[in-house]
């Protein structure tokens, strides 16, 4: 505040004008408001169109009950698998030198370039029932496509790359000079990951699990593909919400929505709380 | 090439760390991606054109790449403006700001969907004060539109902020003092320090466009050579369980997604050059 009061006299010659800054600052409120805010009101404001009795009574209907469910059961299967993965390709790209890393990096970026509707297209190629190795495991009891199976693969292709990517270079940074000097003092390798490395890297690791979580819950597009949308059994939160919604059923389509949208902000809080706090743990891209 | 394969390293892991990710990266994302091209290799380049060349599907694969192109632009501009007042301003609700800048990555594309065609649609609370001024959004192009520009929203900022936060300010006070006008020195100064990371965030905005579902369909109205976006097309064909088509129109998409990661890569390569990091 003290720059506006001595603006009149002096202005520094790294900083614009105070009519320029605030129309700045005005565009940037308003841009964010048209685009973030209000959307964020319309979900709660729809949910308790009815008020609070009909939005939370539409959230113990049986469809949004078995939704919940399933969508937590996806998450608790994808998240820690692919923070299994991240933790695994972070180890074998930053503490090992060979040929093709940059590659490897690629592929396991892949995913974030490729629509989330192909990815299911693929999944639905490789598993379908009309594929041959799909028609093998339905034929065996198997299904994995209109399954869970398949939701669960389709939720890991498109959120594949966001532990290892918030890993990678944080733990490039922090070289290998303490790692090894656990190993010449005669630690066993697992005891040096879970002693020497976990502990350095477990601010990142949530960070990215965070990500991975949200990204997990409440993917679409992926998972409308391969999930052949059965009431009650393949039928994930955002999903139901679209059936909700394609219903006319208003109150009960935002009443889920709300619950996603408090997730993602809940998310958001402790992402910034990380920020604020463990910046230095961080990937470089996160300190502020 | 008398590089060896791998590095002698006193590190513990590397069989079980590479086992883990190769048999992950192949089994949730390569072999799909693999049973999509050899559907497409069985299909056949022909039979893949004749599907692709079709008015539908041109005008589809034409609108997701121009509006894309349009939000990625604003965001462009927008995103560069809002690093700018996020990292050398100070005012209040600034860290909300901020944080809310992200919410387009954690908040469920559906949801957003959901919520701008409410806000939009001519009975929503935006939507009828635009229809007062004839200026339809929701269920028009415009509609998908302010939803890709929703998705992208935070790439270009997130790419630019860092370097904002990194530039020297005594470039700044010596372009001053050499007699440049503010504006002069934020134009040939300021923002040829900015561009690379502003056209990586641009290229990556225009990559999540193109592909983006969720958050479109809701808004777009979805009218057959009007509102039809290229992901649509291929949920309809799998709907029909005409999966040779999907697999064309979806091989279309995947080359599409190719050719920006490789812009992406070249834009890095030359900034790195440029200016000697990201």
């Amino acid at each position: 505040m003290s720059d506006a009061t001595h603006s009149a006299a002096f202005r520094s010659p790294t900083t614009e004008a105070p009519l320029a800054r605030w129309i700045a600052i005005g565009v940037a409120v308003a841009g964010v408001s048209l685009l973030v805010f209000a959307p964020l009101a319309a979900v709660f404001a729809e949910a308790l169109a009815k008020g609070w009795g009909a939005a939370v009574a539409s959230l113990g209907n049986r469809d949004a009950l078995s939704a919940i469910k399933l969508t937590l059961l996806i998450a608790a299967i994808a998240v820690p698998l692919n923070a299994t993965f991240g933790i695994a390709a972070a180890w074998a790209i930053t503490k090992f030198d060979f040929r093709g890393k940059a590659f490897l990096i690629t592929l396991i970026d892949l995913p974030f370039s490729v629509s989330p509707v192909v990815a299911g297209l693929c999944i639905v190629l490789m598993f379908g029932t009309n594929s041959l190795l799909g028609g093998w495991l339905v034929a065996q009891g198997y299904p994995i496509v209109f399954a869970l199976p398949g939701i669960a693969l389709a939720t890991m292709f498109v959120t594949f790359p966001f532990v290892a990517r918030e890993l990678i270079p944080v733990m490039i940074e922090q070289c290998r000079a303490e790692e090894e000097a656990a190993l010449t003092l005669g630690a066993s390798g697992w005891r040096v990951f879970r002693t020497v490395t976990l502990p350095n890297i477990r601010w990142a690791l949530l960070y990215g699990v965070l990500l991975c979580n949200a990204r997990a819950m409440g993917e679409f597009g992926a998972v409308a593909v391969v999930s052949g949308k059965i009431r009650g059994q393949t039928a994930t939160m955002p999903i139901t919400i679209e059936m909700m919604y394609n219903e006319y059923l208003s109150v009960a389509a935002f009443s889920l929505a709300a619950v996603l949208t408090l997730l993602a902000l809940l998310t958001l809080l402790l992402k910034t709380g990380l920020e604020l706090r463990h910046a230095d743990q961080l990937s470089a891209s996160h300190r502020h | 090439m008398g590089r060896p394969l791998l590095h002698r390293s006193p590190m513990p892991g590397f069989g079980l760390s590479m086992g883990i990710t190769m048999a992950m990266l192949s089994l949730v994302v390569l072999l799909p991606i693999g049973a999509l091209l050899l559907k497409g290799a069985a299909y056949g380049p022909a039979n893949i054109w004749d599907t692709v060349n079709r008015e539908r599907v041109w005008a589809a694969l034409f609108l997701s790449f121009r509006l894309s192109l349009f939000a990625a632009l604003f965001n462009l501009v927008f995103g560069v403006l809002l690093a700018w007042v996020l990292v050398r301003y100070r005012f209040p609700g600034r860290r909300i700001l901020d944080a809310a800048v992200d919410l387009p990555f954690a908040l469920p594309t559906a949801v957003a969907g959901i919520a701008l065609t409410a806000l939009y649609a001519p009975k929503g609370v935006l939507g009828s004060l635009a229809q007062g001024l004839g200026w339809k959004i929701a269920y028009s192009q415009w509609g998908i539109f302010i939803a890709l520009v929703f998705v992208g929203l935070p790439f270009v900022t997130r790419t630019v902020q860092p370097v904002v936060e990194e530039i020297d300010r005594e470039v700044e006070e010596a372009s001053a003092t050499l007699g440049a006008s503010r504006l002069h020195t934020l134009r040939h100064v300021v923002l040829p320090m900015l561009t690379p990371a502003a056209l990586t965030g641009f290229a990556l905005s225009l990559a999540r466009a193109v592909g983006e579902y969720g958050s479109v369909i809701f808004i777009a109205g979805n009218i057959p050579l009007k509102t039809e976006i290229a992901p649509l097309l291929i949920v309809i064909q799998l709907e029909e369980f005409n999966y040779d088509a999907a697999a064309a129109i979806g091989i279309a998409m995947l080359l599409i997604s190719f050719a920006m990661l490789l812009v992406i890569n070249l834009i890095q390569i030359w900034s790195r050059r440029r200016i000697g990091h990201v």
